[in-house]
């Protein structure tokens, strides 16, 4: 199914929870905040929140800044 | 000791963690100056660098985390930006950056009075970037703000403490810290700032970029305390007007 | 709240101060109150000349070379208040009289016609005879025929006050008379004035209620002056800071020993008065200073442009004295006795623009810059 991360349209397997799709990408949870579908998921709902065909998911991150 | 929403701090210099040249120079520059509080940004992940992660270098248990909404170009922007900072466990610490202007980056007045009242009511101990306005601290800190943040020259720019005079009159009519940050270019800006009456100050690129961050951070804390206890032991005054030529000059009519 | 140190704790300061901190605040841009308690000690009194300098240097800066000028309309000398050093005390046999409405306008009108568009209503603490009601339609009928309305009256509460600058009163003054509580309860025998904190806070009530400008200060010669310098400047920076978008203004009502049946405890003469006033201005660049007829014309001339911006001129201080030459009751007795035009003139001399009005109360809406308490 087709899902947009990060602006990107990405096609993934159906039913990968938020957890597992972190880990497939080589993001630490803690690390990572996540919106989905403008809505920010709490750490506790990576492993239970299931992606949706055309999720819309933004991947956020602390970076450098003044 | 300086205190800002009830938290102590020991040192009066915080730092940027942008634009270094590597996360392992940021972080020895870091640990040269001495701060106990850094800025960071928010931003996507890099889907083709996952690694790239600066929490590996920054300890959280040494630094206060104070995640700023730089790239926010209004108060809803900004908004949506601290509710992502806060879910990233950055805490209800915020420097409220709203920029609309990518050139000169410099913030909104307008825009971030707006998000500091609605952010304040979500709990965030707010420490909004301004440009040296008067009214505008007073007007932020009646909302609620923990701090302002006054900037000495545009960001980057390393032009010093160019709006010194609004920065005095900041500093005089202030219930809470002052924190002037962005344009300190060198340390005898941050001496100069502290020297006024500042509580505190940011530097970001000026360690960042400079030929040795590290000796750099040291010298900017050396500057630091140089101007904070200046400040505190009573600087001499400058004579500005002659002293009158006999002693009862113009006082005549006195009986 | 204002927390008021112990007036021994600000004598103390005083005789700390030497000389050099003197001349440091002097010279300094923000002097702070550690300046001003030196600017106010005898270490500071040699360079008298040079604080005049400074406070002239300052004024003219802040405010030109204007003096704004009013006028005070005395509504009424009954007075509540057993206060030991007052003509209206309600312990002294005088003529007490309150004026009507009809009678208040009118000496109201007297002073319009000579020209004045500040007014300061007073009145003896007596809310019987002259309470809020009362204040609010004399306000009503004088808004739109004077530009600014300030009252020096017993002090109100904070809707009280809101209400008033609703019906166009601009400014509330409201002296403490003295920062010192022993003196304070030695020289104020009854009355609801005898509660020397409720009168403390009124400052910030009157701020809080919105009114554009707020008065404050002391009696001088009740206790010592150079503390009271000292009260007067923690008051003044405790309300810019908690009600940053009020005006302030500081009056130097002076015990003259002639003048009274009351012997001033402490007497301050002319060069402490002088160093009373520099000192504040010096400390405080933008507060309004008041000098009123209470001093001697020659006094006051040699104090155009040195520091004070307020000046009355023409002063009755007997309810309906204006409209009735051989009026009795006065409060005091003046010592510049001078009319406008004459007070005017010497102000010109001078090369100072007496400002007859500094505002249209036309522009102020009601209920307009009323903020949070």
């Amino acid at each position: 199914m087709k899902i947009f991360c990060n602006g990107e349209a990405l096609e993934i397997d159906p039913g990968i929870r938020v957890a597992d799709y972190l880990s497939q990408l080589g993001l630490e949870t803690s690390s990572v905040v996540v919106e989905c579908d403008g809505k920010i998921l709490s750490r506790e709902e990576y492993g239970g929140h299931v992606l949706q065909d055309g999720s819309v998911l933004e991947l956020i991150r602390f970076v450098g800044g003044g | 000791m300086l205190t800002i929403a009830g938290r102590k701090f020991r040192s009066r210099l915080f730092g940027g963690t942008g634009k270094f040249s590597s996360p392992e120079v940021m972080k020895e520059a870091l640990a040269a100056s001495g701060c106990e509080m850094v800025t960071v940004a928010l931003r996507r992940v890099d889907l083709n660098n996952p690694a790239d992660d600066i929490m590996r270098v920054l300890d959280r248990d040494r630094y206060l985390f104070l995640p700023n909404t730089s790239g926010a170009r209004d108060a809803d922007e900004a908004i949506r930006l601290a509710r992502l900072a806060r879910a990233s466990g950055g805490g209800e610490w915020l420097k409220l950056e709203v920029t609309p202007d990518p050139r000169t980056l410099l913030p909104d007045p307008i825009e971030t009075l707006k998000a500091t009242e609605a952010l304040v009511r979500e709990g965030f101990k707010v420490l909004p970037y301004i440009n040296a306005d008067p009214i505008l601290a007073l007007r932020l800190q009646d909302a609620g703000a923990v701090a302002v943040m006054p900037l000495g020259s545009p960001i980057g720019t390393n032009q010093g403490v160019l709006t010194r005079f609004q920065i005095e009159i900041i500093i005089a009519q202030a219930q809470v810290p002052v924190i002037v940050d962005a344009g300190l270019g060198a340390p005898s800006h941050v001496a100069e700032a502290m020297e006024m009456g500042a509580d505190a100050v940011l530097v970001n690129t000026a360690i960042a970029v400079a030929g040795d961050p590290v000796r750099m951070a040291r010298a900017f804390a050396l500057a630091v305390e140089a101007g904070r206890i200046a400040y505190e032991a009573g600087l001499g005054a400058v004579r500005k007007e002659a002293a009158p030529s006999s002693p009862e000059d113009g006082l005549g009519f006195l009986r | 709240m204002f927390v008021l140190p112990e007036f021994s704790a600000l004598q103390e300061a005083i005789s700390r101060a030497t000389e050099a901190e003197a001349l440091r605040a002097l010279y300094s841009d923000r002097p702070g109150l550690a300046g001003l308690v030196a600017l106010l000690s005898p270490a500071a009194e040699p360079h008298l000349a040079a604080l005049a300098k400074r406070s002239a240097a300052i004024t003219s800066r802040r405010f030109g070379r204007t003096m704004q000028m009013y006028a005070p309309v005395y509504l009424s000398s009954f007075c509540a208040n057993r206060c030991a050093y007052c003509g209206f005390s309600a312990d002294n046999a005088i003529e007490r009289r309150v004026l009507s409405m009809a009678e208040a306008e009118s000496e109201a009108m007297i002073l319009h016609q000579r020209g004045f568009s500040h007014l300061l209503l007073v009145s003896g603490e007596a809310p019987a005879k002259v309470g809020v009601d009362y204040l609010e339609e004399l306000a009503l009928r004088l808004r739109d025929r004077f530009a600014a309305l300030s009252i020096e009256v017993q002090p109100l509460a904070t809707e009280e006050y809101a209400r008033l600058f609703s019906a166009g009163i601009t400014a509330v003054a409201v002296y403490q008379e003295t920062y010192d509580r022993e003196v304070y309860k030695k020289v104020h025998l009854a009355g609801r004035k005898a509660d020397f904190d409720f009168r403390l806070e009124t400052p910030a009530r009157a701020a809080a209620a919105g009114m554009r400008e707020v008065g404050i200060g002391a009696l001088l010669g009740l206790a010592d002056w150079r503390a009271e310098g000292v009260a007067l400047g923690l008051h003044l920076a405790w309300l810019r800071r908690n009600y940053w978008r009020t005006g302030l203004t500081v009056s130097f009502p002076r015990l003259r020993p002639a003048q009274g049946e009351f012997k001033p405890l402490l007497p301050v003469s002319e060069r402490n008065l002088s160093q009373m006033i520099f000192a504040l201005r010096i400390f405080d660049p933008d507060v309004g200073l008041y000098l009123s007829t209470r001093e001697e014309a020659r006094y006051r001339d040699g104090m155009i442009g040195l520091g004070p911006t307020r000046y009355s001129a023409g002063s009755c201080t007997a309810p309906g004295g204006y409209g009735q030459a051989d009026a009795g009751g006065e409060q005091f007795e003046v010592g510049d006795s001078r009319s406008l035009a004459e007070v005017s003139a010497a102000i010109q001399q001078k090369g100072f623009d007496p400002v007859r009005k500094d505002w249209d109360a036309v522009f102020q809406l009601p209920g307009n810059g009323q903020q949070a308490a």
